[in-house]
């Protein structure tokens, strides 16, 4: 017998393996937390040891350190440098190759797209890929990779249990408890998983576990355990009329103070989990055979915003206030949501480490509003 | 297994950053630096429409893919025109080519003229440049309904008397009811014409504020004072249209380059009004 769909259930930690060996079974791919140089990073994986068992990371602004300690903890971390947007609309795609000599042929390469299992994936992730599917998905036009890799992805949550100084998930409503769309949301208490089971495909993994309701004990645990996290946070943004309040100060000399630092490295694109801008390469071979790739871009790249006779933004300021202006003005005209769900990577992964939510408190107190 | 969250969907969802193949008719010298090209599509997979304002995005193997807008008339159903000013990497590659040869294409993309709003009205096109082409297919409108409009007026200035785009043809126009001014910015002794930048040509006509319709395509800093003199002459800004002009990589709404303040130029645009974009308009590296 199998769970229903929104119950909620306890498995004993180690039989998240057979979770894993049924994912497998149908042909998914598992993507998960997994340590590598030093940093939680995401990559495939296959059994439950892979996971940074032991592991937990202390970040800030500017700095991220992964640290093992003693306790068999699977998942008491936040989010690292990835995010699973490098799946669903990976780095790096050939759209076509295309061969010319007078005519014009044109080939797509046929290859199916991966299907994914995503393994713990963060309440502020879950938002993420919520505004990426409003991007790439369920706008006029829909990115035929995105989509299938994307309706095809298995999502096992995680709601966090401790959160780090750089989260504020709490300010833009996305977490740290689960509530977008998944399989299977799980909260980790010492001796089980609490599993909150989203779909028919999430109660059918529990195949083969030894699941049991959860009983009113582990389910007051798991409260209490998500409530310490959401204790933990400490940054804050207020986001009431704030695009307006960005876009009516366009050409506030603030923001040649707060992107003072900025070295215009992009990483923050990089790293942020809805940032979806790309740019195409062409290449060409010997034989005449040309192809398109599409790469991921940033903003603040000069290149980004060439037309002939120069940029558009050749300042850094103007760069960064793109940046700014898009995340939190322009993202609700244009898609109805926040285009910063509060993960904090911005600020952990910047080299010289702005904080987004400080240069935010500066227009605040400069602003009429 | 696939998650229940979601909806499923087909397989073969087509990819819209596929071009499909264009055969180039003929290419027409038009300065020293913009040809037009005149292009055959086939019928497959869909036949081509387009409406006035409107852009494709012309694909070179090995160099990429530019953003041109149709200057051709869209009742016209075979072929579409485009006058490419040659630049860079891509529009430099495209002179090199010979009619005959295949290229690709995708579109039409973005937003039209609201010749709707100028019917029984006057309509006032200014253009600077390059900038004229994507007007061009107004023109052809407008001499295909000549009756549809009150008085027509076409403002338009280049740098110098060698780059005024479709010069061979403002005689047709005026003939046809259309009134013509043109400006160079910088004459030469054989031109006697007017010399000065395409604004002050405001200065030569008149406006009824409330019965006018004016689009404008050109630099930004051109358009830009376009607005001014408008507005200055109680035009409403809901009655003065620009055609936008930003780095494009997808023309679909997806890539993220064509950003102008809440704006995708490439969805949104390029044709908005004055009165959608102020806030946003012109501001500095914006
Ligand atoms: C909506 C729209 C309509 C246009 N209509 C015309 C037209 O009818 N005729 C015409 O000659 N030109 C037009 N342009 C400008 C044309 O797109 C650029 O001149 C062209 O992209 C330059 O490409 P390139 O590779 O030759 O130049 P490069 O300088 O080598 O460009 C490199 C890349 O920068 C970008 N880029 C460079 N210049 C521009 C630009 N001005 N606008 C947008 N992206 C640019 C492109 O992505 C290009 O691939 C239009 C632009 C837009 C946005
Ligand atoms: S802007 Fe920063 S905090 Fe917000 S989602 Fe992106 S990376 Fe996370
Ligand atoms: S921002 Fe919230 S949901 Fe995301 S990792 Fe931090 S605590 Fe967890
Ligand atoms: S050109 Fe890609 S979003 Fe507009």
């Amino acid at each position: 017998m199998l769970p229903r769909v929104s119950a909620t259930v306890a498995i004993p930690k180690p039989d998240l393996q057979q979770v894993f060996d049924n994912l497998r079974g149908s042909r998914l791919r598992l993507i998960g937390p997994t340590v590598v140089d030093g940093a939680i990073a995401l990559g495939e994986i296959e059994r439950t040891e892979q996971l940074p068992i032991g592991w937990s990371d202390e970040q800030q602004p500017g700095r991220y350190r992964a640290k093992h300690g003693a306790e068999k903890t699977y998942f008491a971390f936040n989010v690292g440098p990835h995010s699973w947007r490098r799946f669903l609309h990976p780095p790096r795609l050939t759209l076509f190759s295309a061969k010319a000599n007078g005519k014009m042929t044109i080939e797509h390469d046929g290859e199916e797209p991966p299907r994914y299992a995503f393994i713990g994936v963060r309440a502020c992730d879950l938002q993420a890929i919520a505004v990426q599917d409003r991007v790439l998905m369920n706008g006029s036009y829909r990115d035929p990779q995105y989509v299938a890799r994307r309706s095809n992805a298995f999502i096992l949550a995680v709601n966090c249990t401790k959160a780090s100084s750089t989260c504020f998930c709490t300010s833009m409503q996305s977490g740290p408890r689960v509530t977008g769309a998944f399989d299977l949301a799980a909260t980790e208490l010492p001796d089980v998983f609490v599993l909150d089971v989203g779909s028919e495909a999430g109660s059918q993994v529990l195949e083969g576990t030894s699941w049991a309701p959860a009983n009113a004990f582990d389910v007051g645990r798991a409260t209490e355990a998500v409530q310490k996290a959401e204790r933990q946070i400490t940054r804050e943004v207020r986001t009431d009329h704030l695009g307006s309040l960005l876009f009516e100060h366009l050409e506030s000399p603030l923001w040649k103070e707060v992107s003072g630092r900025c070295l215009g490295c992009g990483n923050c694109t990089m790293v942020c989990p809805t940032c979806f801008c790309t740019t195409v390469v062409d290449t060409i071979d010997l034989s005449g055979r040309s192809e398109r790739i599409r790469v991921w871009d940033s903003c603040y790249t000069t290149d980004f915003s060439h037309v002939h006779g120069g940029n558009i933004r050749p300042s850094l300021r103007a760069r960064y206030r793109q940046w700014v202006t898009h995340k939190f003005a322009a993202w609700r005209e244009q898609f109805g949501v926040s285009g910063c769900v509060g993960c904090g990577r911005c600020i952990t992964w910047c080299p010289v480490g702005i904080d987004i939510t400080e240069v935010l408190k500066a227009f605040r107190s400069t602003g009429v509003k | 297994m696939t998650s229940t969250a979601l909806e499923t969907v087909p397989a073969t969802l087509r990819d819209p950053m596929l071009p499909r193949a264009a055969v180039i008719d003929a290419i027409k010298q038009e300065t020293h630096d913009v040809g037009t090209f005149t292009l055959r599509l086939d019928e497959e997979p869909e036949p081509y429409a387009f409406r006035p304002g409107q852009f494709n995005m012309l694909y070179l193997p090995g160099f990429g893919e530019a953003a041109i807008s149709i200057s051709s008339d869209a009742e016209e159903r075979d072929t579409i025109k485009h006058s490419i000013r040659f630049v860079g990497t891509v529009t430099m590659g495209l002179s090199r080519l010979r009619a005959g040869t295949e290229i690709g294409i995708r579109g039409p993309y973005g937003t039209a003229w609201p010749i709707e709003q100028a019917r029984g009205r006057d309509l006032v096109l200014v253009g600077g440049g390059i900038g004229l082409a994507p007007l061009r297919p107004v023109i052809h409108h407008v001499l295909r309904h000549r009756d549809d409009f009150r008085k027509v007026t076409l403002l338009y200035g280049a740098r110098s008397p060698g780059d005024l785009l479709y010069a061979e043809s403002f005689e047709a126009w005026k003939q046809a009811g259309i009134d013509v001014h043109v400006t160079v910015d910088r004459s030469e002794d054989s031109w006697k014409g007017v010399v000065g930048v395409v604004p002050l040509l405001f200065y030569r006509i008149r406006i009824e504020p409330k019965e006018t319709v004016i689009f404008t395509c050109g630099p930004e800093v051109m358009m830009h004072f376009v607005a001014y003199e408008a507005l200055a002459r109680r035009v409403p800004k809901e009655s003065v249209w620009l055609s936008l002009e930003r780095n494009m990589k997808c023309a679909i709404g997806v890539c993220g380059h064509c950003q102008y303040g809440p704006l995708f130029v490439c969805r949104d645009g390029p044709v908005i009004s004055f009165a959608r974009m102020e806030p946003y308009f012109n501001r500095e590296e914006y």
